[in-house]
């Protein structure tokens, strides 16, 4: 018999029923909860007479409506009511049903996908839920994450299950070393170029090989958060020393001896090498150049050295009238260089890009720098009250307010402009974050999809420029 | 959860590709702690003019003559034609559930992002898929024909034109069963209380660092 995958081992694991018909009831070793998909699952159990099944299992935080300003004033400083009315329903479920919880006003208190892993709240080797497309981030370590839909979320606090039909494996595997200032947002962008936003969708996605292997965390954390914009539900990496020594000694990780119990089952946790994977795709890692996305999906992307495509070259209809819309939305010519494109505004922020690393790797950017005066904003957004807390113990704050970027509290800030963080009608933005759907951002806004370190290099020269220029 | 066996209903044509939740229900409606209500503001940004704001009154707004569904022909209409990877993006539940209060009641297409596909079933929405030939050929017959209807019948799994062509498409025996007799997922789970129980017992033994509550 053939070896398993990563994929195989986490479902087999997790397996509690399988069905007749090909679905199978799968256990969930842990629920996110946050306050934009939560409201109507907790009403449903509400209605139902019905009661969580494993309370411990969930953790909560608001983190999509939170204002990144004024903190100190908790609740009452969201401005709009509609808003404040969705993280006090949060609080309130919470306390009804005895759910931990970071509230507004707690250190704790981030991105729900931010504060898992730091938390050590996410363990290799978990089932994971969220009712949010981007828990595919927590597959970094491991794990078996999905991102689910508010009936899911409610079925999961009832049944601690998720109803699922095993998907099939795909292996995305980027060898070689990556460049100087090419960053895991810049990988995952080329792979969701390559493949396309619908590549990978009935898939569950391993990342491997060497590149992947020689990432960080975090930067495996940014890949597996975009697996969905490749249309894949799950993205995984297995596990190694990089995992386990990020996981080591955070506060829900276990200790002693249940720690060393631990450490030896999540060394199982890779592919076995005579596994067979239903598709496998390949990148050369030393030939990623850092990228940046032209038009309104994340697979409009292409290398900073290179320039806006020309519908006039492209030969399928649907896709032409596709980049045809696209540059009319972005405002964009046919073969415009990357490095023309003139920006409004910088983000530094979201799930994808806000942990302590993204800001470590920005900041190197713009130490010494001024943001260029053309642009109106430029502000970085923590994940986390923590990883806020780490950045000014590290002195990264005053790096990015000397430069003249604005030093927020965390949330989610302008990823999807929830908030009161948004762009105007036809400004380019230079963003970290994962969607540069229409009007994701602010209505009729405009953004670019691009690592820290690019939107950093963006900030202090008002358009886009190749990083690599600023590093030496 | 509503049942669905068969559907007759005028289609609209919604002729592009890559369909993200965010654009059947953008952000700011997402606000909301209900679950209905969110008809008005489908499609917002393509349907309207101006920037749509949740808790207003959208009779009075611009429309857009342009969008598909503010032309009068297909202004009832319950089933919607559409292009591939319909429903990208976001989990967000409010797009099934924003489709569904507009008067939708199945959605065609070539391909579905997983989350939303299986979101629809959910809530009473069925979404088909087809080929990419016979969504062409749907499309080429409901621009052609005013009033143009189809008939979905979830039991013998297919799809009926005008003149009689029939369709068929694929359903998962689970769902299907389940949108037949409009069950409860949560209800059929717990039918299985005990299983899961039992599951969980054996792992609090052998993983029993997945069932620490934190320091
Ligand atoms: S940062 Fe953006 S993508 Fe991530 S959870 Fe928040 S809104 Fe969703």
């Amino acid at each position: 018999m053939a070896g398993k995958t990563l994929y195989d081992k986490l479902w087999d694991d997790h397996l509690v029923k399988q069905r007749d018909d090909g679905s199978a009831l799968i256990y969930i070793d842990r629920q996110l909860l946050h306050e934009v998909t939560s409201p109507q699952a907790f009403e449903g159990l509400r209605l139902a007479g019905r009661k969580p099944w494993r309370v411990d299992a969930n953790i909560a935080t608001p983190d999509h409506n939170v204002p990144t300003t004024d903190r100190d004033k908790g609740i009452d400083g969201i401005v709009d009511p509609v808003s404040r009315t969705q993280v006090e329903t949060l609080d309130k479920n919470c306390d009804e049903f005895g759910i931990l919880e970071f509230k507004i006003k707690d250190q704790r208190q981030g991105i729900v996908h931010v504060i898992g892993p730091e938390q050590g709240a996410t363990l290799p080797g978990m089932s994971i839920v969220c009712g949010d497309s981007h828990t595919s981030t927590h597959g970094a370590f491991g794990c078996l994450a999905h991102g689910i839909g508010t009936s899911e979320v409610e079925h999961v606090l009832a049944t601690q299950c998720l109803v699922q039909k095993k998907m099939k494996n795909m292996l995305v595997r980027v060898n070689g070393t990556l460049g100087t200032g090419v960053t895991g947002k810049d990988v995952v962008l080329a792979i969701i170029g390559k493949i396309g936003t619908a590549g990978g969708t009935g898939y569950a996605i391993e990342f491997g090989g060497e590149a992947i292997r020689g990432l960080s965390m975090e930067g495996r954390m940014t890949i597996c958060n975009m697996s969905i914009e490749a249309g894949a539900r799950v993205g995984m990496v297995g596990v190694d020393d990089t995992t386990i020594e990020y996981v080591k000694g955070r506060p829900f990780s276990p200790e002693g001896e249940t720690w060393d119990k631990a450490v030896e089952y999540w060394r199982t946790l890779h592919t076995d090498d005579d596994a067979v994977f239903d598709k496998v795709v390949e990148l050369d890692g030393a030939a990623i150049q850092p990228q940046v996305s032209w038009g309104t999906s994340p697979e409009m992307v292409v290398g900073v050295d290179s320039a806006v495509p020309d519908p006039e070259k492209e030969a399928d209809p649907i896709k032409r009238e596709g980049i045809v819309r696209a540059l009319k939305y972005m405002g964009l010519q046919p073969n415009q260089k990357i490095t023309d494109i003139k920006l409004d505004r910088v983000f530094i922020g979201s799930c994808t890009n806000s942990r302590i690393e993204d800001l470590r790797e920005a900041a190197a950017v713009v130490k010494g720098r001024k943001v260029a005066a053309g642009l109106k904003q430029a502000m970085v957004v923590p994940g986390s009250g923590l990883v806020k807390a780490q950045a000014e113990r590290e002195g990264l704050d005053k790096v990015f307010i000397e430069a003249g970027l604005e030093w927020r509290d965390p949330g989610c800030s302008m990823c999807l402009a929830m908030n009161a963080d948004k762009l105007g009608q036809g400004e380019h933005c230079a963003s970290t974050s994962n969607r540069n759907f229409e009007g994701r951002q602010g209505f009729g806004g405009r953004t670019h999809l691009v690592s820290p370190a690019m939107a950093a290099a963006a900030a202090v020269t008002g358009h886009f420029i190749d990083v690599r220029e600023l590093l030496n | 959860m509503r049942a669905f066996t068969q559907h007759q209903g005028i289609v609209a044509p919604m002729d592009r590709s890559n369909v993200d939740t965010d654009m059947i229900i953008p952000k700011q409606f997402l606000k909301s702690i209900k679950r209905t209500g969110f008809g008005p503001n489908l499609f917002d940004e393509l349907r309207y003019l101006d920037e749509g704001k949740p808790d207003q009154d959208c009779s009075n707004r611009p429309l857009n003559p342009d969008f598909v569904l503010n032309q009068q022909r297909y202004k009832s209409a319950s089933v919607l034609l559409a292009r591939t990877n319909f429903g990208c993006g976001s989990s967000r539940e409010h797009a099934p559930w924003a489709l569904d209060d507009y008067g939708f009641r199945v959605i065609i297409a070539p391909s579905f992002a997983d989350i939303f596909y299986n979101n629809c079933f959910k809530n009473g929405l069925l979404p088909i898929v087809l080929e990419e030939e016979v969504v062409d050929k749907l499309f080429r017959e409901t621009e052609e024909t005013e009033g143009y209807q189809l008939t979905v019948d979830l039991e013998t799994k297919t799809v009926i034109t005008p003149s009689g062509e029939s369709f068929s498409f694929e359903v998962d025996d689970f769902r299907r069963h389940c949108l037949l007799n409009g069950l409860d997922d949560i209800g059929v789970t717990l039918e299985d209380a005990e299983t899961i129980r039992a599951y969980e017992s054996s792992r609090r033994k052998t993983a029993p660092w997945l069932f620490n509550a934190g320091n």
